[in-house]
């Protein structure tokens, strides 16, 4: 997939007013398809095709994905349904080590023969590429599992509810925003299930099914007197759920100053609602006085913060220059991590990856090198204390086992290093929202993700947000716009005095989390409470043309 | 599936539209075959092939639409897609906005799209280039990540009202990174082409390690706003958040940079430098495109803006209906006049100034102004009485495109380009332009 459709995809939320067309991954299918089961015994049957057919043509090491990608999208624009697609994408990846060299192929041709042809080019690649190689692969011990398997915890599957109910919540949700002044909205509600069958010449054959939801909207508002608009995105997060998610109880729900917050689960009409007046709202606001400001950042908001400056620095193979070309390096260099003194941020900042967070989006039992996945610590107390990794890398770590983090987001991509969950624990003592705004004397409180950019080393970033509250005197006086904060990743995190406890800890995350090439895209949730910087510098990005 | 030549797309397509039952019926074909090839840290990391072919079936009765796809070409499976794209027709809501399919269009003259070398290419050719850019980087003790892939493909198109459209293409993209050993220098180059044996991998990365070289012990300048040039590569990061901005619909509705206050918008009016030209032109040698678009619209020359004036904007057929504008699709490129003096003049005539090889991590802060933040990356060097006095730490931009060609100083030779973001491929020159707005330093290497 080309990167313009992350950037649409990952953009979406920073310009509501630009729906893009939304990309289709796979061949599109009836719903009733989609609730069709592959007996795993079959996949079996055809990973052991790849694995002796690779033996056969000198792999020393071998592993097979026997995929099924299922994709919902349901498209609203106003009163009108857009689209109505479901995408399957099914098929088998190969990927071998020969000659000390990785050697990946892939067919969507599911039987004996062609799967054995493409382990045998799989096979021929890496005997070609040896001869670029400067050391062999050298891959981390991993036993093998035997049959087992891994489901996703939810309570309704998405693809179980009929069409109509989803048409109906979403041309609800349209009219609710109209009604409520909008002028434009676009409402999507996306949804995914992985299939993933794993074999390995370890002796693993992992069969694991991933659901992930998220329904989103986007809605415009012009002042017919001046022709400026503002735009207000939905405040829900993509999450590792089933249907469940959009039956919001009481107690899933914050309410705040700045209306409700959501917890865990969605009430997409009401939080449509609350949009539509809030960006009557916005029009209205005032422009920011630029300078410096103590945030208080929401989880709705810091989940990206936390993705770009804490999340993909981390990432090993930045680290070691895999990205150089593209993504970028780190600026958390080994050294770092051997002084076993370098401070990341102040005290109060402990980030962990896990990759088994219930709900969240990277949540897999085994990951796609059948490492079973676990959880640790990248930040203690501040201090950089590891990162995260994946098998051909454990031993420059010194480690005697993968960390799990590896990933493809299809049956006919090679899998590679991909973001864990990480996340920002929560305070150890009690406090809420409420007292962190009484705490500031001049700041900005901030809810929703808007514009994101971070340098390819992830020292300098720069974040816009949904909305913008100004906090006087511990008091919130009115709403802001035109507000995007810039800071140095490790000054930033320096700057964090206070996170609120447990009670306020909810996820973030991404669909769309773009890295290698050829492009690939992962989810992934960032958990958070509500974290408050001090003096970080806040600038005004209003413009004429 | 090898790529299939016109007759055989024809043949395929007439069996196909055979089957069909549905008031209205439209098949389009793609078919691809790639491969592709990643190096880091002076080794192959990965490489694949892949082969994609596939059928997307539309099938319409009055306004209602229905849409099936399928990758398997056997009679039973051909009839399956259509006999799918007819019930999902059947069972969808009326669309509005639906329109009736195309009939027969012309496309003039075929566009030089496609390479035999390109199509030609192997995985030890991919693994050969590769090896020269890896000699390079080694031979000057850098460090070097890069990636080549190459592609061959074919697009078709017939419908019930008698439309046929047919394309082949082949595509190359190589970029290339090479930084110092002690990572306090990096250097970039990108080339994009439709024919393989253009690439000099050697070449590039020559220039990518020039660069890392030179700009190790970078220093940090105050940011604020400086004549700039931006490299082609830089350029197109820039100006292609302006074309996929000019939607006509989304001015009209007031959500764009193009809206005015009710209802009207800035078509026809002078919106940046009188010396900025845009335009696509399908049959450019150097940029060859479709010359039709997806939904089967011919693509023709258009003029997007002319001596500063906006004289197009793009729109779909619903929207080109309603309003009474001509329907003019989104180009496959987009290529800006340019001057006479290459990039190394436009160094030598600037007094002071910062060298741009590469924008990073562009984003649209504003949609409104089209304010757009990111970095620059892999070559900032600080110019002064017209030559380069050292390498500068990178900075942080806000800025519009929009402003940004309203302080257009000079205009280099135009070439053929990467967006670094999108992977789209244009015919862009380097600019020098005034008081562009860096508003923060960044330490990143």
């Amino acid at each position: 997939m080309k990167r313009r459709n992350f950037i649409y995809l990952t953009g979406v939320g920073a310009a509501a007013a630009m729906l893009p067309a939304i990309p289709v991954f796979g061949k599109e299918i009836s719903p009733e398809q989609a609730l069709e089961y592959i007996d795993p015994a079959a996949k079996k049957i055809m990973s052991d095709v790849a694995l002796n057919a690779a033996r056969s043509k000198g792999a020393t090491y071998t592993d097979v994905r026997v995929g099924r990608y299922l994709n919902q999208y349901v498209v609203t624009r106003e009163d009108k349904v857009e689209n109505i697609v479901n995408t399957e994408s099914y098929g088998i990846g190969i990927r071998v080590i020969s000659n000390g060299s990785w050697g990946f192929a892939a067919t969507d041709k599911m039987d004996k023969d062609s799967i054995a042809k493409a382990a045998e080019l799989a096979v021929t690649i890496a005997k070609e590429n040896a001869r670029l190689l400067r050391e062999p692969v050298q891959l981390a011990p991993q036993k093998g599992y035997g049959e087992v398997s891994w489901k996703a915890p939810i309570e309704k599957n998405t693809f179980e509810v009929p069409v109509k109910e989803k048409v109906d919540l979403l041309l609800a949700v349209n009219d609710a925003a109209m009604k409520g002044g909008a002028d434009y909205i676009n409402s999507i509600l996306f949804a995914v299930n992985e299939q993933k069958y794993f074999a390995s010449t370890d002796g693993s054959y992992i069969d694991q099914d991933i659901h992930r939801i998220w329904p989103t909207f986007f809605i415009t508002k012009i002042d017919k007197e001046t022709g400026k608009f503002e735009t207000r995105n939905a405040l829900s997060a993509p999450t590792g759920k089933g249907y469940e998610y959009l039956n919001a109880r009481p107690q899933d729900k914050i309410q705040t100053a700045s209306g409700t917050l959501y917890k865990g689960r969605y009430d997409m009409l009401e939080d449509a609602t609350q949009a539509a007046r809030q960006v009557g709202e916005k029009i209205k606001a005032k422009s920011v006085e630029p300078g410096k400001y103590d945030l208080v950042l929401d989880p709705s908001h810091l989940w990206l913060t936390i993705h770009e400056s804490c999340g993909h620095p981390t990432e090993l193979d930045r680290v070691l220059g895999y990205e150089a070309n593209y993504a970028g390096t780190s600026f958390l260099t080994l050294d770092k991590w051997e002084s076993k003194k370098f401070n990341y941020g102040s005290k109060e900042v402990n980030i962990t990856a896990d990759k088994t967070e219930v709900g969240s989006l990277g949540a897999v039992g085994y990951d796609d090198e059948g490492v079973k996945c676990g959880k640790w610590d990248v930040i203690k107390d501040g201090i950089l204390v590891n990162y995260q990794a994946i098998r051909d890398q454990a031993h420059i770590l010194g480690l005697n086992a993968s960390q799990g983090c590896c990933y493809a987001d299809n049956w006919s991509s090679v899998q590679f290093q991909r973001m864990a969950n990480i996340s920002l624990q929560p305070g150890k003592a009690k406090l809420s929202i409420a007292d962190q705004i009484k705490n500031v004397e001049k700041g900005i409180y901030i809810v929703g993700d808007g514009s994101f950019s971070i340098d390819q080393q992830r020292y300098n970033f720069q974040f816009g947000g949904q909305l913008y509250y100004e906090i006087k005197a511990g008091k919130i006086v009115g709403m802001l716009k035109d507000v995007a904060y810039q800071a140095n990743t490790q000054e930033f995190w320096n700057s964090c005095v206070a996170i609120c406890d447990q009670s306020d800890y909810r996820l973030g995350g991404s669909f769309f989390d773009g890295k290698g090439q050829p492009g690939q895209v992962s989810a992934v949730s960032h958990g958070s409470a509500t974290t408050r910087f001090n003096k970080v510098n806040v600038i005004n990005t209003a413009r004429k043309i | 599936m090898p790529i299939l030549t016109k007759a055989e797309a024809k043949a395929l397509l007439t069996k196909v539209l055979s089957y069909s039952k549905a008031e209205q019926c439209e098949i389009n074909l793609n078919c691809s075959d790639s491969g592709n090839l990643r190096y880091a840290r002076n080794a192959v990391s990965t490489s694949g092939g892949i082969s994609a072919n596939s059928l997307v079936v539309s099938s319409a009765f009055g306004k209602k639409l229905g849409t099936a796809t399928i990758n398997e070409f056997d009679d039973a499976s051909l009839q399956k897609v259509v006999r799918r794209a007819e019930e999902l027709a059947q069972l969808a809501p009326e669309n509005p906005e639906f329109m009736p399919f195309l009939g027969p269009q012309e496309y003039g003259a075929d566009s030089p799209t496609f390479s035999p070398a390109t199509a030609a290419v192997t995985p030890k050719d991919r693994a050969d280039a590769v090896q020269a850019s890896l000699k390079q980087a080694m031979d000057n003790k850098l460090n070097a990540a890069g990636f080549l892939s190459n592609s061959v493909g074919c697009s078709a198109m017939m419908n019930s009202k008698g439309l046929f459209a047919y394309n082949t293409s082949t595509d190359v993209a190589f970029n290339i990174t090479v930084r110092t050993d002690d990572g306090k220098g990096s250097g970039y180059a990108t080339r994009g082409y439709n024919d393989f044996s253009k690439l000099n991998a050697k070449a590039d990365t020559a220039i990518a390690a020039k660069k890392a070289m030179s700009s190790v012990t970078a220093k940090a300048i105050e940011p604020g706003k400086y004549t700039v040039i931006l490299e082609p590569t830089a350029v197109a990061v820039m100006l292609e958040n302006l074309f996929f901005s000019m939607d006509a619909r989304q001015a009209d509705e007031g959500r764009s940079f193009m809206s005015k206050t009710g209802g009207k918008t800035k078509l026809g009016e002078q919106l940046v430098d009188e010396r900025v030209n845009i335009y696509s032109d399908p049959w450019n040698p150097e940029l060859p495109t479709a010359t039709w678009s997806g939904d089967g619209r011919p693509q023709q020359k258009v003029n997007w803006i002319e001596k500063g004036v906006v004289k197009n904007l793009y729109s779909s057929r619903y929207w080109a209906q309603k309003t009474g504008i001509k329907a003019i699709p989104f180009p496959g490129g987009a290529i800006m006049q340019g001057g006479t003096k290459t990039l190394e003049e436009l160094i030598k005539g600037t007094e002071k100034g910062i060298l741009v090889t590469r924008l990073w991590y562009i984003r649209t802060v504003d949609p409104q102004t089209l304010l757009l933040t990111g970095l620059t990356r892999d070559g900032t060097f600080y110019i002064e009485n017209g030559e380069i006095k050292f390498p500068v730490k990178n900075f942080r931009f806000n800025e519009s495109p929009i402003i940004m060609l309203n302080n257009l100083d000079e205009i280099g030779i135009t070439e053929r380009t990467v967006s670094a973001e999108s992977e789209a491929n244009y015919l862009l020159p380097p600019l020098r332009i005034r008081d562009f707005t860096f508003t923060s330093l960044s330490d990143a290497v």
